[in-house]
């Protein structure tokens, strides 16, 4: 395959690294240019969102490099996702880092950067894209972590993420080492065939280590401690983006691992998948129960969340890749709206407020703000008729259509149990007597970003169905 | 114009669902209004519902289909069993409305649009024809009744609005992995299609039990009933109204639907189930009912016991014992509705549901104990009532299945007239024991506009009950032949044969069935 046609395959990343670069030195050289540059990051996304658009109906793999990167519908798909949700994170951001004298420049390109680490991950056909696709991702991450420098907080949360994420990215290497000690490649495909038939216990043990690596970049349980502190301790439109694009990232990168890698294993990484899925769901809900932070409550939820996402995958069928896409998407649109309601959780004396005390109540002094957080909480409950209700139920066909009933019945009593902090935080805002310290909000974006999630979270997002079936079964069919 | 060229029931989802929003962004007189003309409105369209109907029509009719969600369909369609609970919800509505008028003061707007959202997912439930649909709006009640019990219920509403949430959801979401399994079986979620699919006895019993999980706790029956005496106490008026009145008749219409129709051999399986738990529920209620101090406490009670009466009809396999069954649950409906309007009524005065806080109310308020007479009759299920033909036709029914459960469950009736009569005795009869109960003024037109109506309809089924029974009859015959290979041998006959063996033999019920139902 001719360099032409790669660089042609590659673009969307090129774009994106390129323009990260040109920003670089416009911050250099020109400064106060938080918002210029964070205006002309969100171009970036667009026009890079608008490249990948052109490859959601491709029929065949096309593979770049060699076979080392692969841009099928699956991979565009997911993109785009990443860069709505990066794009998202970049225009509800600069009110909260203006206030923590935090808007520099830097924060939309380190973002830009991530979302080529996170391009290349869920394009990745090969161990070594797959890694430096996860390091681009996570280096960035861990600078985006800390990045309210003065705020002790934040810089603990960074350090916390650095020393885990490290770790995680040796356990997921010496996996990677493993497997191509044993397979003899490094490439999915030729892992694929190497993986037919009887496998040796090292190949065994290399696939467990790649999954517990990547099941701790989507902080699934039981390698999920280092979400709640770092999703506390990160400024809150940062945690918005930890939340949902990286999330979606390593979820696809899984899917891919273990359909392209390890296709030819499904018993053995079938069982890992259904344990990780149920421990998540119950660590997530009951973890969340005794949550005084709302930020905190929301990292327990997006472990939860992550567990009932991976319910599709230990279906293991194309249809449970659908779904979890399907998922994935109402997902980032539940968890966006989230934050930005966090962030409009200002306080009459000008700090921002994360506790659950402190939005006692809100119903009566803030009607608009409560209603749209009350969606969000209902439809990661998964109450019809919020479309969150949706994204559970196609996980849970895909699993009762692969004949997985304990799997389902166990997951779906469990969701009761999430309910019951969901419901806490609408009893609080609902039920109890206001405390009236959340002030009006004075930035009309963060009030527009919100209405428009939580509309996407209502009933009229049941209209989005048919588009969104049709694209995440186009995508599901690539890996297949 | 003709209802059936007309897309009557999106309309009549529509109407609330568009007042609902209207109501939030209006000040509390506005909504107020806006919420009665809604309810109004949707009441006339419902009569025109009525109508239009056709009893010797298609089975389903004024059909909706439309591909808007991709594979949930948004289908609607009913029968006769569909039009007269959609007539009991768009009846209570406009009431319920009128019963808030005064006594919510705090966020109206919100509180009218809740009581809205509930309409339409109400009729949603009756209405639709997609396994799907039917579950989001089934599901979709607990977010506006949670909120209803939460911001506007008395001192334990938090309480209670957690348990009538966690307990529903819990049953529901059984339901939801049997309904999966069901559309992935049958291939489509269009529940006439489903009525005609027969499913593997095997995995009936599972799914029936998936579906019992939650159309139990709606119902409610005995032992998961008791999210239902703390949601009804907490909840204001018109919320224990709507509850009482449409939401239990819920898990009856499910029961009547899903689990009957579609797997009748499960459903003959678990008759001793059935029967067994309603029996404990007719008695061990009525016993709790009699001593209660707390009157709403007293009526949900009270809801539970002729709920179980209604288990009993539904699970007879014949015609009249599902006659009855429907019968009682619209009577229950009305009655137990228009016992809470009286229980509110007297709490609007003297806010308190305490019975010994009350007495010799007919020498001070004559209309209301006038009333509520007719209503703790019609509780009791005195002939003239409603309650009497719902529970006549159903124990009759029974009686041909099972002598035991039958005199069991008659006990009820009587345990009923106790703490009933009680109630009715402490209350309105005896000393003027409190003065400030004594003062109280008389009934106004409000009131008198609320309860009047309801106790117009009371006697009118009770009189002349074939209004409501001629809608019905063609479907629950339908449904009586479509599980005719599983009903059961019944013990009430005498046979010198042994009675194992009388499914065996021919003849037994058909012929004994078209003659029940001729004689109607």
């Amino acid at each position: 395959m001719d360099l032409n046609t790669s660089l042609f395959l590659v673009r969307s990343e090129a774009i994106l690294s390129f323009s990260a670069l040109a920003l670089l030195l416009l911050a250099a050289w020109r400064a106060e240019a938080g918002r210029l540059v964070s205006i002309l990051s969100v171009a970036v996304l667009v026009a890079a969102g608008a490249y990948a658009g052109h490859f959601l109906f491709a029929g065949t793999q096309s593979l770049a490099f060699s076979g080392l990167y692969s841009n099928d519908a699956f991979a565009n798909f997911s993109k785009i996702l990443i860069y709505f949700a990066a794009a998202m994170s970049l225009i509800i951001a600069p009110p909260f880092l203006e206030k923590a004298a935090a808007m520099r420049a830097e924060y939309p390109v380190l973002i830009v950067l991530s979302c080529v680490g996170m391009g290349l991950m869920v394009s990745a056909a090969d161990l070594i894209t797959l890694y430096i696709g996860l390091e681009l991702l996570s280096l960035s991450s861990y600078v985006l972590a800390s990045f309210a420098r003065t705020d002790g907080r934040s810089a603990e949360a960074g350090l916390k993420y650095f020393v885990l994420g490290a770790l995680a990215s040796g356990i997921l290497l010496f996996g990677a080492s493993l497997i191509y000690g044993f397979a003899g490649s490094t490439s999915f495909a030729a892992i694929s065939t190497a993986l037919d038939g009887d496998i040796s216990l090292g190949l065994t043990f290399g696939i467990v280590f790649i999954l517990s690596g990547l099941a701790f970049k989507m902080s699934a349980a039981p390698f999920h401690m280092w979400t709640p502190d770092v999703y506390e301790g990160a400024p809150t439109p940062v945690t918005g983006y930890f939340a949902s694009a990286p999330k979606v990232a390593a979820t696809v990168l899984m899917i891919r691992v273990v359909t392209e890698a390890f296709g030819t294993q499904v018993m053995v990484w079938q069982q890992i998948v259904i344990v990780v899925a149920l421990m998540s769901i119950i660590i997530g809900a009951v973890g969340a129960i005794g949550q005084q932070n709302l930020k905190r409550l929301l990292a327990y939820s997006s472990i939860n969340n992550v567990g009932f996402i991976l319910i599709g995958l230990a279906a293991g069928t194309e249809q449970g890749i659908a779904a979890m896409l399907v998922y994935l998407v109402i997902y980032v649109a539940m968890t966006l709206g989230s934050f930005i309601v966090l962030l409009q959780l200002k306080g009459r004396d000008g700090d921002y407020k994360e506790s659950l005390g402190d939005i006692a109540g809100l119903s009566k002094t803030r009607p608009a703000l409560a209603a749209t957080f009350a969606i969000f909480m209902f439809s990661l409950a998964g109450i019809p008729p919020l479309f969150g209700f949706w994204g559970k139920l196609v996980v849970f066909d895909a699993a009762v259509a692969a004949g997985l009933f304990p799997l389902a019945v166990i997951g779906i009593a469990a969701s009761v149990i999430g309910a019951f902090y969901y419901l806490k935080v609408v009893k609080v805002m609902y039920f109890d007597d206001a405390v009236d310290i959340i002030a009006e909000t004075d930035d009309k974006t963060l009030v527009w970003t919100g209405g428009l999630m939580a509309l996407v979270n209502s009933p009229v997002g049941y209209f989005s169905i048919p588009v969104l079936g049709l694209l995440s079964a186009q995508a599901a069919k690539a890996l297949f | 114009m003709n209802a059936a060229d007309f897309p009557i029931l999106s309309v009549m989802l529509a109407v609330p669902m568009l007042a609902a929003i209207a109501c939030l962004f209006v000040r509390a007189e506005m909504a107020r209004i806006i919420a009665l003309t809604a309810t109004l409105f949707n009441l006339l369209l419902g009569v025109w519902l009525w109508i239009s109907y056709n009893p010797a029509g298609a089975q389903w009719q004024f059909t909706e289909s439309a591909s808007l969600f991709g594979p949930i369909g948004w289908k609607l369609g009913i029968d006769g069993i569909s039009l007269t609970l959609i007539m009991l919800s768009v009846f209570l509505m406009p009431i319920c409305i009128g019963a808030s008028w005064r006594s919510i003061t705090s966020r109206v707007g919100e509180y009218m649009a809740a009581f809205l959202l509930m309409e339409t997912l109400m009729i949603g439930v009756f209405a639709a024809q997609d396994l799907m649909l039917f579950y989001i709006f089934f599901e979709a009640g607990l977010i506006p009744m949670y909120l209803i019990i939460g911001i506007w219920g008395g001192a334990e509403r938090i309480y209670a609005s957690y348990k009538f949430f966690l307990y529903t959801l819990l049953g529901s979401l059984m339901m939801l992995i049997a309904m999966l399994w069901m559309i992935q079986f049958a291939g489509t979620a269009d529940i006439p299609t489903l009525l005609n699919t027969d499913f593997p006895v095997d995995v009936q019993k599972w799914l029936w039990l998936a579906f019992f999980a939650s159309f139990a706790v709606k119902m409610p029956m005995w032992p998961v009933h008791t999210w239902l005496p703390d949601a009804h106490v907490q909840a204001p008026t018109a919320g224990s109204v709507i509850l009482a009145g449409v939401l239990l008749k819920m898990g009856g219409y499910g029961f009547l639907r899903f689990s009957i129709p579609m797997f009748p051999e499960a459903s003959a399986d678990f008759i001793p189930l059935v029967f067994g738990l309603s029996m404990v529920a007719v008695v061990y209620t009525s016993l709790v009912a009699l001593v209660q101090n707390d009157m709403k406490k007293l009526i949900a009670y009270s809801s539970v016991a002729h709920m179980a009466i209604v288990t009993v009809g539904l699970f007879t396999f014949n015609q009249q014992g599902i006659e009855g069954a429907i019968i009682v649950m619209l009577s229950h409906g009305l009655v137990s509705g228009a016992l809470f309007l009286c229980v509110g009524v007297i709490y609007d005065r003297l806010h308190t549901r305490e019975i010994s806080r009350y007495g010799g109310l007919s020498i001070n308020m004559p209309k209301y104990a006038l009333l509520f007479m007719l209503f703790t009759m019609a509780s009791v299920g005195l002939p003239g009532t409603s309650g009497f033909v719902g529970e006549f036709l159903a124990l009759a029914g029974a009686y041909k299945v099972s002598t035991w459960a039958t005199l069991i469950a008659t006990t009820g009736i009587i345990l009923g007239a106790g703490y009933m009569l009680y109630l009715y005795r402490r209350i309105a009869f005896g000393a003027q024991i409190n003065a400030d109960a004594a003062a109280m003024p008389d009934m106004d037109g409000r009131e008198m506009w609320l309860l009047a109506p309801i106790a117009a309809a009371v006697i009118w089924m009770g009189v002349y009950p074939e209004t409501f029974l001629a809608p019905i009859r063609r479907d629950v015959a339908t449904i009586v032949a479509r599980i005719e290979r599983a009903a059961p041998a019944g013990d009430s006959k005498l046979n010198a044969k042994d009675p194992t063996t009388a499914k065996y033999r021919v003849g037994g019920h058909g012929s004994e069935k078209a003659a029940e139902g001729s004689q109607h």
